[in-house]
């Protein structure tokens, strides 16, 4: 098996080769999808959709471990075609890889964390964990589904890593070095925190209503002192358990919350937690009163309940966004003096070294070009849609992709030293920067506590006429029935559940504040590339003849020039489309163009171009049949022969709005006019709408060229005054800071380097589908769908969230006015509180998860 | 109904007991992945066939 075809999935392959066979109705042996009829062997039982699924098909069958497709089948799971990666993975064994990722164990033997790419159901499982059987020297593999993440642990003596590697990209699963281990330790410690937290306050809390029952029971029946003293006794002791251990954490988070003079939610709770805990402490050793301390274990454990809750949804999107994190590639090919090219971490590479770049990779590090012609594309780096040439002595930033031929850079900076290490610092500013959030529910309870206290102290005013301790109980009884607790435990699970349907949407959000804060109304700045538009070079417009496509993309074949591929693809694209069915949407292909006359003799001949000859001036020039073709720039063109008057108007209309244009010349004779441009996406403007509709003001923030900028902003609605161009990612920082009129809140959305700054500093980040790596770590809320569409849903989830939170703020407000009122009045018994706080709880909780859950049908109507 | 003072703390000393296991679970790593462990309990373990195959067998003395 070749690497190259290894190296192609299968849609490239239909892509590059615009022969998309039929499908039959026979499954792929190895991902279940249908096989295509070309690719049909009639004397092979097992039938494969591509190379890849077939290169897996055959390990599997070879390690024998076909049980793999026996368990599948019971999964109900979906299943992609495999694509094992051509890659030696000799990186992963260089001591700089060793050293990043690598931990050495007592025993002499080694652990690793990989991601794998891939991983969708039990099976899979199964046959990572069969690793030890397969290779000789892995000792133990362990596959964490939810993370999709495997722990190896082998004996470096008898095993390579990259063996190992190799090994599990040969089954279908690519592995990458999982990146913040160090982290992800950090957080399952903390999770097994808060889950033991959990555990002690719902055992106390069980045990403490137990023996308040009996307590209460004995109120009605009659008592004996003796047991009377022995079950307060026994709640007491409990209760100071369940305080001081799962319930520090209030008093800590409420300490720190007004040492640093930002009042939080957790300041009444601590409040009512220590008058409360006290309060029955004296009681208990003075023999006399209420003891409160099995209504305060039920509070403890609901309010970590609360928590519980919204952290783990929080947990959640923010392991799904450092699992990308892990997927970014992380290697490249360093070239040794002797012109051998190893594979080695980034981390390894130093300033003077030659590192090559291929295609579609990444570079690297800054430097200078040394070797080869191609263009990079810096979209992500700053913002500009058309990827640059570059050729020997050309300067190239880390972070831009290589999108022509192979490339060799002679390394100037690396790390820290890189623009995008620079970029990283103004990240680091930005979050420095950035405002306090007060969330919601802390602002209602710096309200709430001031409010309380002075019913608090009114009360224990008002009861002084009849003696100290009977103040004393009033006052207490009314700080803890009116403790927020409701409040405490509705919003977090609200803003859970939001989180939660947002993240089966693919939108992740990695703090509840964002979301709280995106329901304000307030202007957001969109990045241009990958929000608004495609962010890849398409054909904008096709002016002459259509017939000539065809011919011009078997040309155009041969180049490895980006053009050359948009001009190829939207070919393939379109035979594609044609072949399928008429009656299919074309996907923003513009209706006119979709014909291509079959009558049309050019199109009817044999497409084989001869005589290619690609020169770097600009252009390609190929014969077919007998006819010459001449195919680039607008001055290559007029080199070779005159454009005519009605197309240099069309090239100077298309090139002031910032479109690239490639002319056509048959025999001579320029007869047509490819214009290409980042495509704006064929929803933007009805997402834009959308917006302003919601009371938010749209404009854009583009690094890209400023007439490119004027027509998208034309084209997606939005006051030319609103869209800037040749923005630098410091400008955007600038831009973030601006103070807005009216006030309300200031949304970036975006997705490379360059707004990563902005992205950090802004009220709320977004970051958007195919982002950069900085973009990601920088943003709240990460969108993995392309597009504007994913944002009105947000946005709408978000409001509707908020209003639900707000009902139940209301809601839970009168149940403690009543309550509340009645304490000051003398009125409620201990039992009644035993009563009304569950009630309220039940009711103010129902009435969260029914108004959330059932807005599924009225939701999804205004996200249209 | 002196019995109550033995039963009480006993009962007590007993939802300890099931607090104590669960701390011991939680911190052994019991709770952090609820996916994987469930399936494989369910795949037949191949791993017990494989030894005893792979370990020579002794002629009958």
């Amino acid at each position: 098996m070749s690497a190259e075809a290894l190296a192609q999935s299968p849609t490239a392959l239909a892509g590059i080769s615009g022969a998309e066979q039929s499908r039959a109705n026979i499954a792929c042996a190895h991902c279940a999808q249908p096989v295509p009829t070309g690719l049909l062997q009639s004397d092979s039982e097992a039938q494969f959709c591509c190379a890849g699924c077939r290169a897996v098909y055959e390990t599997i069958h070879a390690c024998g471990l076909d049980s793999y497709y026996r368990l599948r089948d019971s999964a109900d799971a979906s299943f992609k075609p495999a694509s094992p990666s051509a890659d030696t993975f000799a990186a992963f064994d260089s001591p700089a890889f060793a050293a990043l990722y690598i931990i050495p164990n007592d025993s002499g033997s080694n652990s690793i964390d990989l991601v794998l790419e891939g991983v969708t159901c039990a099976a899979c499982v199964w046959l990572v964990e069969r690793l030890p059987r397969v290779l000789d020297g892995v000792l133990d593999a362990r596959l964490s589904l939810r993370e999709s993440t495997v722990r190896v642990t082998w004996d470096p003596g008898r095993a390579a890593l990259s063996r190992i590697a190799r090994t599990l990209s040969q089954f279908g699963y690519t592995p990458h070095p999982a990146k913040g281990r160090l982290r992800s330790d950090i957080l399952r410690i903390d999770q097994r925190r808060r889950m033991i937290h959990l555990g002690v306050a719902g055992a106390i809390m069980g045990n403490t209503m137990l023996l308040g029952l009996a307590l209460y029971a004995g109120l009605a029946a009659g008592m004996e002192a003796q047991y009377r003293t022995f079950f307060r006794w026994a709640s007491g002791l409990l209760g100071v358990i369940s305080l001081c251990w799962p319930g520090a954490i209030f008093f800590k988070s409420a300490y720190a919350a007004l040492r640093t003079r930002t009042p939080n939610l957790d300041v009444p709770i601590a409040l009512a937690l220590l008058v409360g805990g006290a309060a029955g402490a004296i009681n208990l050793i003075l023999d006399r009163g209420e003891i409160y301390f099995d209504s305060l274990t039920v509070l403890v454990f609901l309010l970590l309940i609360g928590r519980w809750m919204q952290y783990r949804q929080q947990r959640r999107a923010d392991a799904a966004v450092e699992l990308l994190f892990s997927l970014t590639p992380s290697t490249c090919h360093l070239v040794d003096g002797d012109g051998g090219i190893t594979d080695v971490p980034v981390e390894a590479v130093h300033p003077g070294d030659i590192v090559e770049v291929r295609s579609g990779e990444l570079i690297p590090a800054d430097g200078a070009v040394v070797l080869g012609r191609s263009a990079v594309n810096q979209a992500l780096l700053t913002g500009e849609s058309v990827p640059s040439e570059v050729e020997p002595g050309a300067n190239i930033h880390a972070g831009a992709q290589n999108v022509g031929g192979i490339l060799r850079i002679r390394v100037d900076k690396t790390g820290a030293d890189t623009r995008v290490g620079q970029l990283m610092r103004l990240v680091e500013r930005g979050v420095r920067e950035k405002p306090a959030i007060v969330q919601f529910a802390d602002r209602a309870g710096a309200r709430f506590v001031i409010a309380v206290s002075i019913a608090a102290i009114a009360t224990f005013a008002f009861w002084c006429r009849l003696g100290i301790p009977h103040a004393i109980d009033h006052a207490v009884a009314l700080l803890i029935v009116t403790c927020p607790c409701v409040l405490c435990l509705a919003t977090p699970l609200t803003l859970a559940i939001a989180i939660g349907r947002l993240a089966r949407a693919d939108i992740l959000v990695k703090s509840g504040a964002a979301l709280e804060r995106l329901a304000r109304g307030g202007r957001i700045l969109l990045d241009k590339t990958g929000t608004l538009t495609e962010g890849r070079l398409r054909l904008i417009e096709w002016i002459g003849d259509d017939s000539l496509r065809a011919p011009v993309a078997a040309i155009e074949r041969y180049s490895n020039h980006p053009i050359a591929r948009a001009l190829v693809s939207e070919q393939a694209g379109m035979k594609r489309r044609e072949r399928s069915d008429q009656s299919a949407v074309p996907d923003g292909v513009d209706s006119d163009h979709r014909q291509i006359p079959a009558s049309t003799a050019l199109a009817s001949e044999d497409l084989t171009p001869t005589d290619i000859s690609e020169r770097n001036d600009g252009g390609i020039s190929a014969r077919i049949g007998h006819h010459q073709f001449r195919i680039g720039s607008p001055n290559f063109i007029s080199r070779h022969c005159e454009i005519p008057e009605h197309l240099q108007q069309a090239r100077r209309t298309h090139e002031s709005a910032g479109a690239t244009v490639i002319g056509i010349a048959v025999d001579d004779r320029c007869v047509a006019l490819a214009v290409l441009g980042d495509r704006v996406r064929a929803d933007s403007r009805a997402a834009v709408d959308s917006l302003t509709r919601m009371g938010y003001a749209a404009s854009i923030l583009s690094g890209d060229a400023a007439p490119v900028v004027r027509s998208i902003a034309e084209q997606v609605n939005i006051p030319s005054h609103r869209a800037r161009g040749e923005v630098s990612p410091e400008q955007k920082l600038a831009a973030v800071h601006e103070p807005i009129d009216p006030p309300g809140i200031t949304v970036m959305v975006g997705d490379g380097v360059n707004d990563a700054a902005a992205l950090a500093a802004a009220d709320v980040g977004i970051a958007v589908h195919g982002g950069a790596e900085a973009s990601l770590a920088a943003a709240d809320i990460y969108v993995a769908r392309p597009g504007l569409a994913p944002l009105t849903q947000l946005f709408a989830t978000s409001r509707h969230a908020m209003r639900v939170i707000r009902r139940n703020l209301i809601v839970s407000l009168s149940y403690n006015i009543l309550a509340g009122g009645l304490a000051a009045a003398g009125l409620m018994t201990p039992l009644l509180a035993a009563i009304i706080m569950p009630i309220s709880s039940a009711t103010v909780l129902s009435l969260a998860v029914a108004s959330i859950t059932s807005s599924k049908a009225t939701g999804a109507q205004s996200w249209k | 109904m002196e019995v109550i003072f033995i039963v009480l703390p006993l009962a007590i000393l007993l939802a300890g007991v099931a607090v104590g296991a669960f701390l011991w679970a939680v911190r052994r790593g019991q709770y952090d992945d609820l996916e994987a462990p469930p399936c494989r309990v369910l795949f037949e373990d191949d791993r017990a066939p494989v030894t005893r195959a792979s370990r020579p067998c002794k002629p009958p003395s």
